[in-house]
């Protein structure tokens, strides 16, 4: 099989999961305008509470279910209890808290679970498949991530756009203030916002760590891929997340494929730097941000 | 601001100051030696992480530019070390700490040139992305930077006429004469038209262009002066571990520096000592007091990190201004106590 489509499809695959975490990033960004720097320990965190109910149970999907729920508590925990007191500060405090966030769940994870490399299980063989003796290099793992994410997705968009709740969602993060006055409950939103987003961030975490294994910062790299794809699509637009973590997946594959899998981290900073650098209001929002 | 008449006077005073507080720590340094060699050799640690706070404090504290880079930054300037020091190895160790300054702040131009396009979170994650790639770059090329074992470096060792004095006492002294200079040097710079200039675009950036500012560039200017104080520290760190690696420079150095800052106090240069002094001292103290508690490794080996994260919460949520603004607060508050009658506003709030 030609390498570069191999490249191509293993890159597919793995945007998938740089799209899921670039969507929490922009449900966050768009619910209260931080972005948050924990999100990847989030889900390693929520990862690992999936590694813990899978050992009890032996069930993956008691795992996968334990671990959404898990991220949704966690996110919304996050906004109401200590998010939502820096607000309406300065933005670099929101940062360094989602930072101080960061620091507490890698240091308390290997606290409970111990600081060594995990295997981790997935529902589906990671191996490639073979269809009628020809070798595909794709497994059904793949599959089940492109489907699941995909799912996610259109899951968000009905959301979002044919909800009453998506609708007060929207309003809440676009004119809170406007909002607040036409009796929509914007700080309970922004809690469920932060809840969502988080579940879509524990997604991500639970589709690397087959691959990718699990361990106390498994998800550092992720995060900047994400967070690159997120900027790559305007930190603003669910669908924005979708392309740019698809095109991150792409470019980061031929990267790790062609001069070294090394390089990927650093790629995907020159990927960023060049994108901030030509079109820094990212490839899918419209509307001028404040330039000095 | 006061008049340019107080520029020289606050010149002489920051060299004295400086100057003492170099000499007695050279004294302190030296006068426990024969007692605790490991406490000297992590003074040398709060050298380097005083010197990369104090740039850090100027970016974040006083130009309000987070970097999260500023631990690959350090690395840079500890692979410029140990490279430099790869074919000669009794070179000047202040030849080498400036060179390791140089090549940093040329990375730092290309950072920084990018970073004065970006705002607030993107800056803080193109230079999360710096943290989290940079220790690939050393190790994808491993016959320069010596892949993942990293490169060693050669330790310092007192000349000839001070054969008594311990190796470990003579790298605190030498790592103390860079602190003092980055410190005097940042201590004038912040009081001059620069340092001005980092403040207003930090309290609004419109404001500040509307006044004649050239904000990007005074941006890049700061990106730049903080980023070669990492070099700087960074290559003070490659002497006192005899290595550059990078494993050394995780994202936790760069969020260990940000924790500094922001105990000590965000923008404050003493801030960044105190802060320096809490990092290095505290992941100790807290393995000493374990030894009378006997908590289980995994939990001892993390407690510091969790605690830093802890005080970063607790921190934004309740004491922006760190140790620094409690210590101005409570020095204030006594000056206000003695005057008897003439309040003073307790701390400028930004």
């Amino acid at each position: 099989m030609n390498y570069f489509l191999v490249l191509t499809l293993t890159g597919l695959a793995a945007g998938m999961i740089y799209a899921a975490l670039a969507l929490a990033l922009v449900l966050v960004w768009r619910a209260t305008r931080v972005v948050n720097f924990a999100q990847g320990a989030m889900a390693m965190a929520t990862t690992y509470i999936a590694l813990a109910v899978f050992q009890l149970t032996g069930n993956y999907w008691f795992g996968f279910v334990a671990a959404l729920a898990a991220g949704f508590v966690i996110g919304a925990v996050a906004e109401r209890g200590i998010v939502r007191w820096v607000e309406n500060g300065p933005p670099l405090n929101a940062v360094i808290l989602t930072l101080g966030l960061l620091l507490i769940l890698e240091a308390v994870v290997p606290m409970i679970w111990g600081a060594q490399i995990r295997s981790f299980p997935a529902p589906f063989s990671i191996a490639a498949m073979q269809v009628g003796g020809v070798f595909i290099p794709v497994s059904p793992f793949n599959i089940f991530t492109i489907g699941v994410v995909l799912l996610v997705m259109v899951a968000l968009l009905v959301l979002f756009r044919f909800t009453g709740l998506g609708l007060s969602m929207r309003a809440a993060a676009f004119a809170p203030e406007i909002a607040r006055l036409l009796g929509v409950r914007v700080g309970r939103l922004l809690t469920f916002g932060w809840g969502l987003a988080t579940v879509a961030g524990a997604l991500a975490g639970l589709l690397v760590a087959p691959t990718l294994l699990l361990y106390p910062n498994n998800m550092d790299a992720i995060l900047v891929y994400g967070f690159t794809a997120a900027v790559l699509g305007g930190l603003d637009s669910p669908i924005g997340a979708l392309v740019g973590g698809l095109a991150m997946g792409l470019a980061l594959s031929f990267i790790g494929g062609y001069l070294g899998p090394d390089l990927e981290t650093a790629g995907a900073l020159a990927i960023l730097i060049a994108i901030l650098m030509v079109r820094p209001q990212g490839l899918f929002v419209h509307a001028a941000e404040r330039r000095v | 601001m006061k008049g340019l008449g107080s520029v020289r006077p606050a010149l002489l005073r920051h060299s004295m100051v400086g100057l003492g507080f170099g000499l007695g720590a050279a004294l302190a340094v030296w006068a426990i030696d024969p007692y605790n060699p490991f406490l000297v050799y992590q003074l040398s640690s709060v050298c380097y992480f005083a010197i990369a706070a104090a740039g850090l404090t100027v970016l974040t504290g006083l130009n309000g530019q987070l970097s999260l880079g500023h631990g690959a930054l350090m690395g840079i300037g500890a692979y410029t070390t140990a490279v430099v020091l790869k074919g000669h190895t009794d070179l000047n160790p202040a030849l080498v700490m400036s060179a390791a300054t140089v090549v940093t702040s040329v990375a730092s131009i290309i950072v920084g040139a990018a970073a004065a396009r970006l705002r607030g979170p993107y800056l803080a994650g193109a230079t999360l992305g710096l943290a989290v790639g940079l220790p690939g770059v050393a190790v994808r090329f491993s016959n320069i930077f010596g892949g993942d074992a990293g490169t060693s470096v050669p330790a310092l060792t007192p000349p000839d006429a001070l054969s008594s004095v311990a190796p470990e006492v003579w790298l605190a002294w030498i790592g103390l004469v860079p602190t003092v200079v980055t410190f005097v040097v940042l201590a004038n710079l912040v009081r001059t038209r620069y340092g001005r200039d980092f403040r207003a675009i930090r309290e609004d950036e419109v404001a500040a262009a509307l006044y004649g500012i050239r904000v990007a560039r005074t941006q890049v200017v700061a990106f730049v002066l903080s980023g070669a104080c990492a070099g700087l520290a960074g290559s003070l760190l490659a002497y006192t571990s005899n290595l550059a690696a990078p494993g050394s420079f995780p994202l936790t150095l760069s969020l260990l520096l940000l924790a500094a800052i922001v105990i000590g106090g965000l923008g404050t240069l003493p801030g960044a000592v105190w802060g320096a002094l809490v990092v290095v001292f505290v992941p100790d103290w807290i393995g000493s007091v374990n030894d009378a508690v006997h908590l289980p490794s995994a939990v001892r080996d993390q407690l510091p990190l969790a605690l830093f994260g802890g005080v970063f919460v607790v921190a934004m949520l309740a004491f922006p201004h760190g140790i620094q603004g409690g210590l101005v607060r409570l020095w204030r508050l006594r000056a206000s106590r003695r005057k008897a009658g003439t309040s003073e506003p307790a701390i400028g709030t930004t």
